[in-house]
């Protein structure tokens, strides 16, 4: 887990950047366009993977606060999609409150679409979040059973 | 005796199966599909939505999504057991 030379790392760090601007766009034009939360997310989990193969694992978990991936993305996402899933619960559980048919302006400053919007945010931030857990815990469990603990990690530059 | 009984039940099993696949629906014809129908036509007018499959995932069958999001849920608790770091020395 060592980190990569100056021409990836230069490369991941705008590489990086594009797939979470990528993955949002994604994730908020789920409703009217390919794609959606669980997509969306995946593509802007892949933010962390770019970070972990340049910089390796050890300056990489110096940097991140799992509590934010952790509370912030995953129990945020998760509460608001069930939140917003139980608010329709006068009609029925899942039902689209929001919603307005083809041709009325919605009242809100919401889309036509309604809750499908809000859901398609929440499900995105919660696959982030979990997905990028995921690999960072993974990440970290290759080095705790590696034999020899890696000290010194040095680049192939220097 | 015994192999031969075996030998018998298993040719008369398998006919059976083989003769039920008569009445297998036919492969790439799916027949009538109100619920489809319902979706393609409806989705649009419903809740303006362009993109159906979103419109599908997150409205009409909201509950699914809720159970892919436990599951998502579930997989990261036990990845997180499973990987967490040991006791410090």
């Amino acid at each position: 887990m060592n980190p990569l030379s100056l021409i990836v790392r230069v490369g991941c760090d705008i590489f990086a950047w594009f797939m979470l601007v990528f993955g949002t766009n994604v994730i908020i034009h789920g409703y009217m366009s390919p794609g959606g939360g669980f997509q969306g997310g995946a593509i802007a989990a892949t933010f962390i993977v770019f970070l972990l193969v340049a910089y390796g694992s050890r300056r990489v978990h110096s940097w991140v606060n799992e509590g934010i991936y952790d509370v912030l993305f995953d129990e945020l996402g998760l509460l608001s999609f069930i939140i917003l899933a139980f608010l329709g619960l006068p009609t029925s559980f899942f039902f689209n409150y929001l919603a307005t048919p083809l041709g009325v302006a919605s009242p809100w400053f919401t889309p036509g679409a309604g809750t499908i919007f809000f859901m398609s945010i929440a499900v995105g931030i919660e696959v982030t979040g979990a997905l990028s857990l995921v690999i960072l815990n993974m990440h970290r469990g290759i080095r705790l059973f590696s034999e020899s603990p890696m000290e010194e990690e040095l680049g192939h530059d220097r | 005796m015994k192999k031969t009984l075996f030998v018998a039940a298993a040719i008369i099993i398998g006919g059976l199966l083989i003769g039920a696949l008569d009445m297998v629906h036919p492969f790439g014809n799916p027949g009538a599909a109100p619920m489809d129908n319902y979706y393609l036509e409806n989705s649009l007018k419903e809740l303006s939505t362009e993109n159906i499959v979103t419109s599908i995932v997150f409205d009409y069958r909201g509950f699914d999504t809720l159970g892919e999001a436990a599951v998502l849920f579930t997989a990261l608790c036990s990845i997180t057991v499973l990987f967490r770091e040991g006791r410090k020395k």
